[in-house]
């Protein structure tokens, strides 16, 4: 733990409703300690404004150890912040040097409209995962566990790929506002397993055909979603959804 | 208040069976025709609502967050706990059991935890079937490891993300339901009240967070999941939103309360290292496998660890309890680091932590395996203190983390009202006074899974019901009541938020009611609380209004339950004559500074009755019998 403190200009995007055009604020924030981690200074800054009167800065938030993906959002142009593989609430302020200006806005895409301030409605996802992101299993069907071996491999790469935590980052992040790398990676994960197989073709074509519906832009490769994302899901994951998709499109029966 | 636990008789073994043939069915044309409410989305409530919803009940969800998926079961880390005994090592459904009703110092039911290690095996199967990425070994085979308080390998684990691909994979059931049309999802709710018609649990009373709107739900049952309430201690494991506002509105409409005192401090968390802080970050129990524990053995003692040979350094933990080492249980862990911290030894620019070295580990196993088994841990250690474990020890000190205590159930998972029925950590039931590591996520889909769409059947077709809509007196006296609150709590218009509150009940229950106990803190704290929830309704700020989305507002309503609530916790700790598990009297110790039970007195689970407001909660006992194992001294020397 280092010590010290800095201060800061924040910039801050506040928005009454959905409908409210919104604007930003300047607040200045003084002594805040470098150990502090970014919410909690979101936290006294929202204490001062509480006695001052005044509403203060809405922003959601949960686990605050980086693994519920409710908080999030864009500071200086980046989700998350600057800190690579970070969420909101694991970036400290010692990442920050004294005197910076720090423009902070909600995750921005059509498909998350804002709800207030730094909230924005992140349901689109949840419809995605409705459209095909399970495996259709019934309490009491499944098999004994070790019936079926799944090499050690598929395994961990299928875990680097269930590591998503649904932030929304990456839809942020990307020029064309694409769920891509969501999509891609819950795919992956289950076509990687062997019990997910059975639906894979069905799933590639529902939850593409979903995320299109909602909204979502498509992927042209910028791959800044890659960079973005706090639990560092690779692009491989979107190159194994295309395959998967086509192979679905081309090969197999199911018809969406 | 009747207290009957419904504990089917016969031998152990058997009485799941029996019980589940002796349950009435509903048929499957008519689940259709019952309506059920589950309130909370981690593991307990999404298995349970997806459960029910596969076998035709009508279900509506309720969660806080934006999505389900938030849920705070997303942050265990370490792994899940089931009787396989893939290693070979002497496993069992019976030393599973044992190892449970022992961890829990002798305080749970024999039937609920027995049944609890015959299902274990049951929810490993369904969640390989639902695509959990477990650890493999190269054979393509489940992978195993140990946890606390267990000398075999039995615990299943996702890296160190096993709750989330647990959670998960639960939610991504949910979301199966939701689109096949049984289950109706209302995220963003919070429960105000629940209600009652006839003595029957039928409804529920919320506020959509977004617009403030009150909203009423009518069932035939009500199933509260809404997790534990570690954050009375405002410092905790739990996520922000964490809260006992919808266990104590019920009991506050006739719910027994059980054993409110018995609180987990984990051993292994973050140190405090600040007061902006917001939380408390757990480092896994599972780091306990390969790292060590130790605090230098001269008091004071500044210099840093690399210069302190191994003769200085005293491995507390492998010393106190030779047998299981660095794995004993979390109360035992807990007390022993504060014991250490106490005398002086402990480390940090606070003295308040001690080291958890992976040096040993990293040269016997190199650090690529390390950074298999923990990276993410060790990575997110770095980002909050700033320095590298893979170079230097952790430094950890113990936190609160996990509320054995909640709503009385009986074996049906019932609570003392009917059709109310109670999941996961907001019930009771299977810890008895300490939980065991990777225990929790087996309870909350056992509860969830495998327990509960029986008993809901079996309550369902043995209860007659009336016609009940939302428009009945009781629901609208349940809105009138939930706006009456919110109103009030707006108006006072004093000069504290409610985050200032909660910190200072933290620390008032820290303090007192924390790892150690006495009868004077515990009375005093009692009067500290009363003063603060006094000062709370006259001097409470909250900004904005109630029309929309307003998270101070929210804060409030969680905080002003805590207020009421810390002081039953004060009164069963003031209640147990003796020390068991997690709750430490100090009046009630051994020589050795373990805790001294009173089984002759004290084998017993504490019920407590509201009686109104002011008045104080009446106590009622539900002796614990224990026919098939002996009580004995819990030693893991």
């Amino acid at each position: 733990m280092s010590g010290g403190n800095i201060n800061l200009t924040l910039r801050v995007w506040r928005q009454n409703s959905p409908q409210d055009p919104g604007h930003f604020e300047v607040y200045q924030v003084e002594n805040i300690s470098t150990d502090a981690s970014f919410l909690e200074m979101l936290d006294l800054i929202n204490e001062r404004l509480a006695l001052e009167g005044k509403e203060p800065i809405a922003f959601d938030h949960d686990c605050r150890e980086g693994i519920c993906g409710m908080c999030g959002c864009v500071v200086n142009g980046r989700p998350h912040g600057p800190e690579r593989e970070t969420t909101l609430c694991q970036l400290h302020m010692r990442r920050f040097r004294d005197g910076e200006v720090l423009v902070i806005e909600p995750l921005r895409a059509r498909a998350f409209p804002v709800i207030k301030d730094l909230v924005v409605d992140r349901s689109a996802f949840d419809a995605i995962i409705q459209a095909g992101g399970f495996i259709s299993v019934n309490t009491g069907q499944a098999p004994e566990a070790n019936t079926l071996p799944v090499p050690r491999d598929h395994a961990e790469l299928a875990m680097d790929a269930a590591a998503c935590i649904g932030c929304g980052a990456c839809v942020a992040a990307c020029p064309n506002a694409s769920a891509m790398l969501f999509v891609g990676a819950k795919i992956s994960h289950l076509a990687l397993m062997p019990q997910g197989r059975p639906e894979a073709a069905r799933r590639a074509l529902a939850m593409v055909a979903r995320m299109d519906s909602l909204g979502f832009g498509n992927c042209t490769n910028h791959r800044e979603c890659e960079v973005e994302c706090p639990k560092g899901i690779s692009i491989a994951n979107i190159a194994r959804l295309n395959r998967e998709f086509i192979k679905a499109a081309l090969a197999s029966p199911e018809k969406i | 208040m009747q207290l009957d636990a419904k504990i089917p008789g016969g031998p152990l073994e058997g009485k799941w069976d029996r019980h589940r043939f002796e349950l009435k069915l509903v048929s499957p044309a008519n689940k259709r025709k019952y309506d059920i409410l589950v309130v909370g989305t981690g593991l307990a409530g999404a298995s349970a609502s997806s459960a029910l919803a596969e076998l035709g009940y009508n279900v509506k969800t309720f969660c806080l967050q934006d999505s389900p998926r938030r849920a705070h079961s997303i942050a265990a880390q370490g792994g899940i706990n089931a009787a396989k005994n893939y290693p070979n090592d002497g496993d069992s459904i019976w030393r599973l059991f044992y190892d449970t009703i022992k961890g829990g110092d002798f305080r749970s039911r024999e039937a609920n935890v027995y049944r609890l290690a015959q299902v274990s095996n049951l929810i490993i199967d369904h969640c390989v079937a639902l695509g959990i990425p477990f650890a493999r070994e190269y054979g393509g085979l489940l992978a195993n490891r140990s946890f606390g308080g267990a000398q075999v390998s039995r615990t299943f684990y996702a890296r160190g993300q096993t709750g989330q691909q647990l959670l998960l994979c639960c939610y991504q059931g949910l979301m199966r339901q939701v689109t096949k049309g049984q289950v109706q999802m209302f995220p963003r709710r919070e429960m105000l009240d629940l209600v009652l018609v006839n003595g029957q649990a039928r409804g529920i009373v919320v506020r959509n967070l977004l617009n403030g709107q009150i909203e009423s739900h009518t069932a035939h049952a009500v199933v509260l999941a809404t997790g534990g309430y570690a954050n009375v201690f405002f410092l905790s494991t739990n996520g922000a939103s964490g809260n006992v506002s919808a266990i104590w509105k019920a009991y506050k409409k006739g719910a027994g309360f059980a054993n409110p005192c018995f609180t987990q401090i984990h051993p292994t968390c973050i140190p405090v290292h600040g007061d902006y802080q917001s939380k408390l970050t757990l480092m896994s129990e599972s780091l306990r496998n390969d790292g060590r524990v130790w605090v230098p053995k001269q008091p004071g003692d500044k210099r840093p660890p690399p210069e302190i040979p191994e003769s200085e350094r005293d491995y507390f933990l492998e010393r106190l309890y030779p047998s299981f080492g660095n794995l004993a249980p979390r109360d035992l862990a807990s007390r022993a680091v504060k014991l250490m911290c106490d005398q002086g030894k402990g480390v940090g620019p606070t003295g308040q932590a001690v080291y958890l070295d992976f040096a040993d580990a990293i040269k016997r196993l190199g650090r690529e395996e390390i950074e298999a088994r923990y990276g993410n841990l060790f990575q997110m250690y770095r980002k909050i203190v700033d320095q590298d474990p893979y170079e230097t020890p952790m430094m950890i000190y113990p936190a609160a983390h996990y509320t054995m205590g909640g709503l009385w159930v009986d074996y049906n998972l019932m609570s003392t009202i009917n059709g109310l029925f109670v999941l996961g950590e907001a019930n009771f039931s299977d810890h008895g006074a300490n939980r065991l590591g990777a225990s929790a996520l087996m309870q909350g889909l056992a509860d969830g899974y495998f327990i509960l769409p029986y008993t809901v059947g079996g309550y369902l077709a043995d209860t007659r019901f009336s016609e009940v809509t939302t428009s009945h007196p009781a629901f609208r006296e349940a809105e009138a009541e939930a706006r009456a609150r919110t109103e009030r709590l707006l108006s006072i218009r004093g000069r504290r938020t409610a985050a200032s509150f909660h910190r200072e009940l933290g620390m008032i229950m820290w303090e007192y009611c924390g790892m150690s106990r006495n009868d004077e803190g515990l009375k005093k704290a009692r009067k500290l609380v009363a003063d603060l929830r006094r000062e709370f309704w006259e001097n409470l700020l909250i900004p904005g209004s109630e029309a929309d989305l307003n998270q101070s507002l929210e804060r409030a309503g969680r905080v002003a339950d805590f207020l009421e609530f810390a002081e039953l916790m004060l009164i069963d700790a003031l209640a147990r004559r003796e020390s068991c598990g997690c709750h430490f009297n100090e009046a009630f110790q051994t020589e050795d500074h373990e805790p001294l039970r009173d089984d002759a007195n004290m084998c017993h689970v504490a019920v407590w009755e509201y009686a109104g407001e002011g008045q104080e909660p009446i106590f009622h006992k539900e002796p614990l019998v224990f026919e098939n194992v002996k009580l004995t001294v819990r030693s893991y020397k």
